[in-house]
């Protein structure tokens, strides 16, 4: 039961350890599955078909991946400064908030001026919101796991109470903004590639995804190229090492979950801007809860936030596909999912290290 | 007599809404005064919830709905010890997949077994617990002025966990505060390598904890399937969890402080309900959502320092290691 930390080489250690947890939890999973009296491979072949086999549901699959990569992106970089930001969906709510606001208020503009002033609001709205914990823990004290839910709370509230009595569409009994302007949205990814000459089905994939894949360079080249993804990492393996180093981890802290809130932002400018063309109530959909089983899977590292990020775009999308074959098998497979995987790969790593470190015949005692 | 009316009306809701909480917060006291930070309240609840509902459904019995959402919260409550305790891993992460598991669990299996988007089917008759009428009390609504009538409405009239819950703010109390297995406890939670050097296993007391957390959000999801509603909805703990959390951050880890914190929170929520579209003399519309956020306000004023301090067992999230 003393789980001392087994020593991996570097290669089990980023892949097969993620992937054993992911294996083990696609086995819970069709336990479920079986649970419910459905044959769990038939289910599997239904979920790749939809989601891998045709034109149209790699459109959706990418579509769904795109969320995923700005809230893993979120919980990756706090991570990386050691702090663990369970706020995305409050921050992504928000950013949206910030965006409507925003967009309505720039009816007037063309669009080369209204879509990037858009981003620039959800991202800045995100940034506020996990700023304030940030800010709460550096100065205060408080600790940012506590703050960030609260806020998520708050946030949720927030949103009823706007789009009912402020920004809501008037006359209408649903919690909606009205629709942005036609300019200040952003183009379908199949209507930007049509006069490359390649024909693609309409689906929700929105020039956001090439957003969220310079998102996944950006934070490559914060966290692992510049200056300041250095303080960050630093304050995450040893704060006083930091401090002692010449770096505040009071002001890494803050600026680490500005960062993050800003790239769960880009949850909302996927969701809003990107899709629904204004704001609902709800966009948020739990997206940033599996962003944590994102980040988490993929070890923080852009490269593995990606690839987790589309193994969840599968997920959802062929889950959406499944449910339509088998109505007992509903989309919430994918959140049972998330929760295993982020079980097995953040809190249950040590048994999973061991598994490995068995398997392959290390690790034992001299 | 309309005011005390209105009055006996609103601390009767208060209490109605507050018994999750306080079963909650109850359970979160015993895990986190070990040295188990328990995020995972929510989703325990909801099993429970889940569980007690199908159960009593079933077998056409409250008390067995009870039973199997005690088990089934205990189940989740054991999978976060497992993590956290035996292998050490992060509290919060931990607690995080147990509320993600809890919702998506409920939600495909409710949806597999009755196939109505996750609620299951509503309790009837003896599958729900009934308001218990306390001795006297119609006798003393009669008789007694004042004191009879909040006595009628306010204290008779409850669902057996209900009462279940106040009793279990006793046991705790009195088991924490003045029991040689509640000092262990505590002491687990804030020196664990003490407890340790004295040959007492500190896994064994954590994960006791962390068993009796299990059974009390095993109480409070009950009472809301089984007693408060007649029947699982999707998400029906709705947060409550966090409230219950906030309740004993509020507290400082304290339980009678906890039990005061938890109906305070439940009273803001029968006064919100009762506000609803009704215009204050000075203050006007208050909208709603503004005392619904109070709670969560609250906690981040309070965690800031600025209503006080919130000081936590000292080792609550470390994972405890014989070595160091």
């Amino acid at each position: 039961m003393s789980a001392a930390p087994v020593e991996l080489p570097r290669w089990a250690d980023t892949a097969l350890v993620p992937l054993v947890s992911v294996a083990a939890a696609l086995l819970v999973a069709g336990l479920v599955v079986l649970g419910i009296g459905e044959n769990p491979l038939e289910a599997t072949a239904l979920l790749l078909r939809g989601a891998l086999g045709s034109a149209e549901g790699i459109g959706f699959t990418l579509y769904y991946a795109t969320n995923f990569i700005f809230t893993g992106l979120a919980v990756a970089v706090a991570f990386h400064a050691g702090l663990f930001n369970i706020g995305g969906e409050g921050q992504a709510t928000v950013a949206g908030i910030a965006m409507a606001v925003a967009c309505l208020g720039l009816s007037w503009a063309p669009g080369i001026l209204a879509v990037p002033l858009a981003v620039l609001a959800a991202a800045a709205g995100g940034a506020l919101w996990a700023f304030i914990p940030g800010w709460l823990q550096a100065k205060r004290g408080s600790h940012v796991v506590i703050t960030t839910i609260m806020l998520n709370f708050v946030a949720a509230t927030l949103i009823v109470y706007l789009l009912r009595e402020a920004i809501g569409k008037p006359g209408s009994m649903q919690p909606e903004t009205p629709d942005f302007p036609a300019q200040a949205v952003l183009t379908p990814m199949h209507q930007l590639l049509a006069p490359l000459g390649l024909e693609l089905p309409s689906t929700p994939l929105n020039s956001a995804f090439l957003l969220a894949l310079m998102a996944l360079v950006a934070v490559w080249l914060l966290i692992y190229r510049s200056r300041l993804g250095y303080a960050i990492r630093t304050v995450g393996a040893n704060p006083r090492a930091a401090a002692y180093a010449g770096i505040s981890p009071a002001a890494v802290t803050m600026i680490a979950m500005a960062i993050s809130g800003a790239l769960a932002g880009g949850l909302a400018v996927n969701e809003a801007l990107g899709v629904q063309h204004r704001l609902v109530l709800d966009f948020t959909a739990g997206y940033g809860f599996v962003g944590i089983a994102v980040a988490l899977m993929g070890r923080g590292h852009p490269v593995g936030v990606a690839l987790a990020a589309l193994l969840f775009g599968v997920l959802y999308q062929g889950g959406a596909e499944l449910s339509f074959d088998k109505p007992t098998i509903t989309r919430d497979m994918v959140v049972v999912i998330g929760g295993v995987l982020i079980l097995f790969a953040g809190a249950l790593d040590g048994l999973f290290r061991r598994l490995v470190a068995g398997v392959l015949g290390m690790g034992r005692k001299p | 007599m309309d005011w005390l009316q209105t009055l006996a009306v609103i601390l009767d809701s208060t209490i109605r809404l507050s018994i999750p909480l306080i079963c909650a917060a109850m359970a979160g006291l015993w895990s986190e005064r070990a040295g188990v930070v328990d995020i995972g309240l929510e989703g325990k609840m909801l099993i429970a919830a889940f569980a007690s509902a199908v159960a009593a459904f079933v077998t056409g019995s409250a008390w067995a709905g009870l039973g199997a959402g005690i088990l089934a919260a205990l189940a989740l409550a054991l999978i976060h010890g497992f993590a956290a305790i035996t292998w050490r891993g992060n509290q919060i992460v931990s607690g995080v997949a147990v509320n993600m598991l809890a919702a998506g669990l409920t939600v495909i299996l409710g949806n597999a077994w009755y196939g109505q988007g996750g609620r299951t089917p509503s309790l009837e008759g003896a599958a729900r617990f009934g308001e218990l009428t306390l001795p006297f009390a119609p006798w003393a609504r009669e008789h007694v002025p004042i004191l009879g009538m909040l006595y009628d409405e306010v204290v008779s009239g409850h669902a057996v966990p209900a009462y279940l819950a106040f009793l279990c703010v006793l046991v705790t109390a009195f088991v924490l505060g003045r029991t040689r297995f509640g000092l262990r406890i505590r002491a687990v939670g804030e020196n664990p390598a003490a407890v340790d050097t004295a040959g007492i296993s500190v896994a064994g007391l954590r994960y006791g904890a962390v068993a009796i957390c299990g059974v009390l959000c095993g109480i409070g999801g009950t009472y809301l399937a089984a007693a408060q509603s007649a029947g699982f909805l999707p998400h029906m703990t709705a947060g409550r969890g966090f409230i219950a959390l906030a309740a004993v951050i509020f507290a400082n880890w304290r339980p009678w402080p906890a039990l005061g914190a938890c109906l305070l929170f439940g009273l803001l929520d029968a006064v919100a309900i009762r506000l609803q579209g009704v215009t204050l003399p000075g203050i006007g519309l208050v909208p709603v959502e503004a005392i619904q956020a109070l709670p969560y306000l609250m906690t981040i004023v309070l965690l800031a320092g600025f209503i006080g301090r919130a000081t936590p067992p000292k080792a609550s999230g470390l994972p405890y290691v014989k070595e160091r």
